[in-house]
């Protein structure tokens, strides 16, 4: 199994959870549905023209009924956004496997879960509303919770202990490593260039090769870049996880994030970047340490609200090995890779758990928040935008490409905070994506089938799809797709031994032959040939052996033969060996050579020999022997 | 027959200056490149003229690999880079590039501008040397050509030690360079899966001695310290600045804190901050227990370790003072047993091995008076404890090794003759596999037998595997070798590759049976006693009334001239051959009577 994300667009349906009571979300009317009744009051209440459901958030899970968990055998994880459901599979579904990621990849990941259950487990909700979900009720909703897909199977969020559990059943791998799975295939993480410890994997056996590509980016942001060049000479590469804002440029929308965060900060606001403790956040800090001065804003103080901010921190200076170069010469001076440790140094940022707690005494306005969650449903993030929604003055900065702005705003309208989009999404684009696969040159391209037509807000923009020969073959959720692809060897060791004893012929120039009896061995889906057993040394005993002690053991193997006999010279050997009264005669397809006193007739055709003679053994095989000096074995 | 030879210019029976060659399936690799501390003249560095005498080093090496950042495994390589001249790739772990230059210059430093020695490598010559450097990542499969792959492994020792596998093709040689089996108080234990290389080449510097407990040493080593301190004496511990330092640094404060000792530690030489700050950005190569607390409490940030002045050696008082280096051959650490040798109430504390030549190893071995510079004699009146910290394997944990790579093979390097040939029997017993302990410009040769890898064509081995594929079973096929390319197919697909046509063999024998009945009946006497006989084959009667043995044909005529013999007419082909064979020599002994 490639990855396992979690859809969590679904959370957006829900009211956000407020850290302290909201006066303005309870007081919100229940929905009153277009017939009158208000049976579903209690579960769904009405802002400013959208309809939320007034309960704990709940995701939406990767497709589980179509196949039967407990037959995977591994999960390979490309990086940290995509093991979110990691604890729904490993602990409810039977699955035995085992999970493969980098280290990087779990330590970020396990923060990522840790702010996500903490975030939803502080903020307990006595009402989880379920009556919506029912299809008659739900038939009668206005959209977009109308047309949610699968709502019967959205879950609530998982606890610590299970995702300590899953995250035990991970198997932590490097760069280039290769894995051997049950002999059978190969797997090795290559690096895609897009988060800490993000990679791309290759799957291959001796003879094809499949490049599963997700999340990767070729800009130069803090990760190690990504390697092409062990992309190439694949059979299929799986193209996915591109860009979610192919018209962005994400080195203009860090300019627009700065020059709109200083902007608000000089008018005396106060700014709010939602965002997900690592990633982006990294090379935004970067950003800011080398901008501040310049603007004038070294006074103005930097908040990073997390419960694990201080782990996230902590952890992107230990990855030394997964930086890109620059970053990784800097720790060998030794210097931290990242300068948000100077920015910590100086008082410039500064990191909290929670809002409760030392920061309230801390806190000093205009300032910069940095905190989660991007979707404004949970999290410290729902807080500020309670606390600073009516002010024109600051400022929410939309930094993650996740979310839909305008659908995460929706529960906190009337907004009078200015809203900015500056979605940095540092995975491909089409553009790029080109370009990669004219470099590596796959077979086979296999993608999801939204990147083989145009987004359908911009029907007219061709050139944001992938563009390639042959054509991408694309699948679409819950559908299975055949790869072309069809392997004619495998491989096997022939033992020592053996080799010794094999006699290659040459057949034509260049090739030769040896045919090859051996006893096969397989284990482990390897398969090995031996030379076969010594026959058993006959018994010496006199005893008289019944006849079906003779019965031969196993079907004995004779090489296929090959050739044609000359019937002249086969007529002298026969002479030469003792038989003076040959006879040949001529037949339509060849001939026939007669043995009088033996009462022996040999056929011989281009194709064929047939020896029909009596009951005479010694004489048969003799025969038999001088025939098959003529042909070559198989 | 394939073969890999191995030559150690260094550490061959002997530790100091590792340094080994290791030829394997036309690849040179050569593994470590270190300096000999005994020594002060040429036989510091390993004889590289060996390799070759005319042609230029980097033509007859692929690659280089350095296990670790100890002078003894990498100090030759400035020498051996920039001087001799090799220009070709140098592979070592992260840790191991960061501080490897920081030691080098440490070490160019002492020997050029204390010593006063020239024709030297340069500091310019170390970063040249250090340009030529690829990091590795543990368990990465780094790709040094085509066929020469290495990937690097876990060996605890020091931060950023590495075992290094070495593999052509299905032949690998692993290498262990230092390491340490057990896990200590900064670092994980040396692990490594069972790869079954045709040979490995372990280190061996604790060939004889099987360790107590860590915790054990560990109570004695602060038993003596606090003893010391207690009646006002000082106690000396040379360390290598990287390395045991921690270990120890870690264990003594938290002591202090345990206990609430005032006397101070002090920590010599500028290195030690630096030193705990390569350790805090490479944490990821600590143990587990360092890794999982990192972020809340930071193991490397001492409390009451202090950085010490050269002054404070006449300080009156009890103090503990690590010093480098550690075998008190030179520098600091030197300087301090000098000062304080003289009084009885003082201890000096060496935690590691001790090479042949040095004050460290003297003292060791006993002797109390100490010839310095100068003919001056130094009389050693201060306690000398000697306590094995020092991260390399014992016995018991390089028999582990063996046991965990299951190698073919095994070589040492790096220890004493004597006690070399007392594990190399241990070793052959144990093992049942061949162990060699070659001296330096010495070379062992160890025959390989690879098998050889084949495409079988997936119908026939489908064929085999059919059945029951966990029985091993004879399967007959045909080998095409073409162009360097070996294929194994059945002989029917090999036949047609080739545009050949087969050639049918087949043979009719007339058997005479003596049977006064009609045909018909005398073909259900056969059938029946075929398939009485023949039970796990398939009989079958046929409505033409011809019988048939899997594919051999039996039919029955009269015979013209006496209607009491009916003669069998058995018909099969080459491939049949025994089965066919056996069927007429059955039919000739005739019929039982009794079958009706």
């Amino acid at each position: 199994m490639l990855d396992c994300g979690l859809d969590m667009t679904s959370t957006l349906n829900f009211l956000p959870l407020p850290l302290v009571q909201s006066p303005r979300l309870s007081k919100l009317p229940g929905l009153v549905l277009k017939d009158g009744s208000t049976f579903l009051d209690k579960e769904l209440k009405e802002c400013s023209g959208h309809v939320f459901v007034d309960s704990v958030p709940e995701f939406c899970l990767p497709e589980t009924e179509l196949l039967d968990l407990s037959t995977v055998d591994v999960i390979l994880i490309s990086n940290y956004h995509c093991m979110m459901a990691l604890p729904y599979i490993t602990e409810y579904t039977g699955f035995t496997g085992t999970v493969y990621a980098t280290e990087p990849t779990v330590q970020i990941g396990r923060l990522l879960m840790e702010e996500l259950v903490n975030s939803i487990e502080r903020v307990p909700k006595a009402q989880s509303a379920s009556m919506w979900k029912n299809k008659e009720v739900q038939r009668l909703l206005p959209a977009p919770l109308k047309d949610a897909v699968e709502v019967s199977m959205w879950r609530k969020c998982y606890t610590m202990p299970e995702v300590n559990a899953a995250l035990s059943k991970i198997q932590l791998v490097g760069y280039s490593q290769k894995i051997e799975l049950f002999g059978a295939v190969q797997v090795t993480p290559l690096s895609s260039g897009y988060a800490l410890g993000s990679s791309n994997w290759i799957i291959q056996s001796h003879y094809e090769k499949v490049s599963y590509v997700s999340g990767s980016s070729l800009l130069t942001t803090h990760p190690q870049p990504m390697d092409q060049a062990s992309l190439k000479n694949s059979d299929v590469l799986i193209l996915t996880g591109l860009t979610q804002i192919p018209t962005a440029n994400p080195d203009g929308m860090v300019g627009e994030f700065c020059s709109n965060l200083a902007m608000t900060v000089r008018n005396g606001g106060n700014v709010l970047v939602p965002c997900y403790p690592s990633g982006v956040i990294y090379d935004l800090l970067e950003c800011l340490y080398q901008y501040i001065d310049s603007a004038g804003l070294s006074n103005v103080p930097f908040y990073f609200i997390s419960p694990v901010a201080n782990s996230s921190l902590e952890f992107s200076q230990i990855f030394a090995e997964w930086l890109c170069h620059n970053k990784q010469t800097k720790v060998y001076l030794p210097e931290p890779p990242f300068p948000h440790a100077e920015l910590i140094q100086t008082n410039k940022l500064k990191h909290y758990p929670s809002i409760h707690g030392d920061f309230s005494n801390d806190f000093k306005q205009p300032c910069v928040i940095f905190t989660g969650h991007p979707s404004l449903r949970f999290g410290d993030v729902v807080h500020f935008m309670e606390l600073w929604g009516k002010s024109s003055l600051n400022t929410v900065i939309f930094t993650e490409p996740d979310f839909s702005y305008l659908d995460a705003l929706a529960p906190y309208q009337p907004l009078a905070m200015k809203c900015v989009y500056c979605p940095i999404d540092t995975r491909l684009n089409f553009i790029q994506v080109s370009k990669l696969l004219k470099e590596v040159q796959p077979l086979h391209v296999v993608c999801p089938e939204q990147y083989t037509q145009p987004p359908p807000s911009q029907s007219h923009r061709t050139d944001l799809m992938i563009d390639c020969q042959p054509p991408p073959m694309s699948y679409r959720r819950a559908e299975v797709l055949t790869l072309p692809y069809k392997r004619r060897y495998e491989k096997i060791e022939i033992m020592p031994e053996l080799a010794d004893s094999l006699v290659p012929l040459e057949i034509k120039p260049g090739i030769s032959l040896a045919t090859v009896s051996a006893m096969l061995h397989t284990k482990d889906n390897k398969h090995v040939l031996q030379l076969p057993p010594k026959p058993p040394q006959p018994p010496t005993s006199k005893k008289r052996k019944r006849v079906s002690d003779d019965v031969p053991e196993c079907k004995p193997l004779k090489p296929l033969l090959s050739g044609s006999i000359p019937v002249d010279q086969f007529v002298q050997t026969l002479e030469k060996h003792g038989f003076s009264d040959v006879k040949v005669e001529d037949t339509a397809k060849g001939h026939i050579v007669l043995l009088q006193e033996a009462e022996t007739l040999i056929q011989i055709e281009e194709d064929s020999t047939h020896i029909i003679c009596d009951n005479d053994e010694p004489l048969r095989v003799k025969l038999r022997d001088l025939v098959l000096k003529f042909l070559q074995k198989f | 027959m394939p073969e890999i030879k191995v030559t150690p210019l260094g550490a061959g029976q002997d530790v100091g200056r590792s340094c080994i060659l290791v030829s394997i399936a036309g690849k040179n690799v050569m593994l470590d490149c270190g300096m000999h501390m005994g020594y002060n003249d040429d036989r510091r560095f390993p004889d590289f003229s060996y390799i070759t005498q005319n042609g230029r080093l980097t033509d007859f090496l692929d690659c280089v690999i350095i296990s670790h950042f100890h002078l003894d495994h990498c100090g030759a390589l400035p020498y051996f880079s920039e001087m001799v001249g090799y220009d070709g790739p140098i592979y070592m772990t992260h840790p191991t590039k960061a501080i490897c230059p920081i030691l080098l210059e440490d070490y160019r430093k002492i020997t050029v501008d204390k010593k006063g020695e020239t024709n030297f490598f340069t500091s310019q010559m170390i970063k040249d040397c250090m340009k030529k450097v690829v990091a590795v990542h543990l368990h990465q499969t780094v790709q040094v050509d085509e066929e020469l792959e290495i990937k690097a492994y876990y060996a605890g020792h020091v931060l950023g030690a590495a075992m290094f596998q070495i593999k052509v093709g299905c032949e690998s040689v692993v290498y262990t360079g230092d390491y340490n089996m057990t896990p200590d108080r900064h670092l994980g234990a040396a692990w490594i899966d069972k790869c079954r290389p045709d040979l490995l080449i372990t280190e061996s510097t604790y060939a004889t001695t099987i360790r107590d407990s860590k915790r054990c040493r560990e109570r004695d080593f602060l038993k003596k310290v606090h003893e010391t301190v207690e009646r006002g004496g000082k106690v000396l511990i040379p360390v290598f600045a990287l390395g045991r330092a921690q270990e120890l640094c870690i264990l003594l404060e938290t002591f202090w804190e345990r206990m609430n000792l005032k006397a101070p530690i002090y920590f010599s030489t500028g290195l030690t901050e630096k030193a705990n700050h390569y350790y805090k950005l490479f944490i990821t190569w600590t143990n587990q227990k360092i890794r999982k607390t990192f972020v809340q409490r930071n193991m490397f940030e001492f409390k009451h370790i202090k950085a010490f002045d050269r002054a404070f050696a006449d300080n009156p008082g009890p103090m503990v003072v690590f010093a480098t280096p550690g075998m008190l051959h030179a520098g600091q650490s030197l300087q301090i047993f000098r000062k304080w040798a003289g009084n009885e109430k003082n201890m000096v504390i060496m935690p590691g091995y001790c090479v042949q030549g040095t004050v460290g190893h003297k003292i060791l071995s006993g002797q109390r008076k100490l010839e310095m510079e100068g003919r001056q004699i130094l009389e050693v009146k201060m306690q000398v404890e000697y306590m094995s910290f020092s991260a390399h394997a014992d016995a018991k944990g390089i028999m582990q090794l063996i046991r965990q790579a299951e190698p073919r093979n095994v070589l040492l390097v790096h220890g004493e003759a004597k006690k070399m040939e007392f594990l190399k029997q241990k070793i052959e017993q144990e093992f049942h596999v061949n162990c060699y302990m070659p001296a330096n410009g010495e070379t062992t040769t160890i025959f390989t037998n690879p098998s050889i890898p084949v495409d079988i064509s997936l119908g026939l081995l489908k064929r085999e595997t059919a059945i029951d594929a966990k029985k091993p079973k004879l399967m007959h096929g045909t080998l095409i070798m073409k162009d360097n390319s070996f294929r194994l197919v059945s002989p029917e697909q090999a036949l047609k590759e080739l545009g050949l046509a087969e050639h049918q063999l087949r043979f009719t024998c007339r058997v005479h049976i003596q049977d006064p009945r009609k045909e018909h009946e005398t073909v259900l006497r056969v059938y029946n006693h075929l398939k009485g006989v023949l039970k796990d084959y398939s009989v079958q009667h046929l409505p033409d009334g011809s019988i048939t043995v899997e594919s051999i044909l039996i039919q029955a005529t009269a015979h013209l001239e006496d209607q009491g013999t009916k003669v069998l007419l058995v018909s099969w082909t080459y491939q049949d051959e025994e089965l066919g064979s056996y069927l007429t020599s059955l039919l000739k002994k005739g019929l039982p009577q009794s079958t009706s």
